[in-house]
């Protein structure tokens, strides 16, 4: 009974916060109900017993995807009112197909029968004994350790992608140069002139 | 009553379908896209931490794992792309972006 009202506790929030990430008039609210659906759907992944990837999904995008997604909403001066006009003009369109795309969904949730050959083809069995982050470690660092490092890449290329797409290198700005100031000798900067008295520097007056 | 996989199947449903509505709703903000597109691949992490847990099998897990790598690249990159184009142009909206509409 418990089980059933969290559950129903965090699906209606979740799918709650799902409708107002794309309702909300204000993108930083829209920011917000998403931090909120990704928290519920934590709570769904804890009650499914997958509690290493709430965890991460907390931290993970809570602390990190979100967060990047308020910074660049709140530093991109964008009038989001004049975007959000003409949403009523794509509403049908978009009820049309959401409602063809649901109706598909529900007709293969509505009918699935899980295969009979489906439980011996089990690659790896989640083990009773131990908790659910050592379970997935014990896979994740073995037989997809290859897939773990391509992921590790992936992030790489992201991150070398982002900085360089963000890098921003003004043409016109004076800077001071280190290497070209400590080469400087004294002989490329100072003339000594030796001033005879009564007739100046001669030729230069 | 027990809450079973169908339960969570369907919650995966209803929010892919809010994802992909999401992203025909809002066809002029590219922020709100990029957050439906996230919606997207929550409801398929939904589907496979339900099927994992429900087979038993920790490989689903696994997946979610390299599925939410994937959301957290493309994220950083399309919001650098957004930002760049800002930077240019001025604005986000979907329909200034036809610089390659040839």
């Amino acid at each position: 009974m418990i089980v059933a009202a969290f559950f129903y506790l965090f699906a209606g929030m979740c799918v709650g916060s799902a409708v107002m990430v794309i309702a909300a008039r204000n993108p930083v609210h829209s920011v917000l109900y998403l931090i909120l659906a990704f928290v519920n759907a934590a709570g769904l992944f804890v009650m499914m017993g997958a509690e290493f990837l709430a965890m991460i999904l907390i931290v993970v995008y809570v602390g990190a995807v979100a967060v990047l997604f308020l910074f660049v909403v709140m530093m991109l001066d964008v009038d989001f009112s004049e975007l959000k006009q003409g949403v009523l003009q794509f509403l049908p369109i978009g009820m049309l197909i959401g409602g063809i795309f649901l109706a598909e969904l529900v007709l293969v949730v509505g009918a699935w029968a899980i295969g009979p050959g489906v439980p011996q083809a089990i690659t790896a069995p989640i083990p009773t004994k131990i908790p659910n982050t050592e379970a997935i470690g014990l896979v994740l660092y073995t037989r997809y350790v290859y897939f773990f490092e391509a992921a590790g890449i992936i992030l790489l290329v992201a991150m070398v992608g982002a900085i360089v797409l963000t890098l921003h290198h003004r043409v016109r700005v004076r800077r001071q140069d280190i290497a070209a100031q400590v080469a400087r000798a004294p002989r490329a900067s100072i003339e000594i002139v030796k001033v005879r008295p009564g007739q100046g520097l001669g030729g230069n007056p | 009553m027990t809450i079973g996989l169908g339960h969570y199947l369907t919650v995966g449903a209803i929010l892919f379908t809010l994802g992909i509505f999401g992203i025909f709703l809002n066809r002029k903000n590219v922020i709100i896209i990029l957050m439906s597109i996230e919606l997207i691949l929550l409801a398929v992490n939904i589907n496979l931490v339900a099927f994992s847990t429900h087979l038993g099998d920790i490989v689903g897990q696994i997946y979610a794992l390299l599925v939410l790598t994937v959301a957290a690249a493309e994220a950083a990159i399309g919001l650098a792309i957004l930002v760049v184009f800002y930077r240019n142009r001025g604005s986000i909206a979907v329909e200034d972006i036809n610089l390659l509409k040839g």
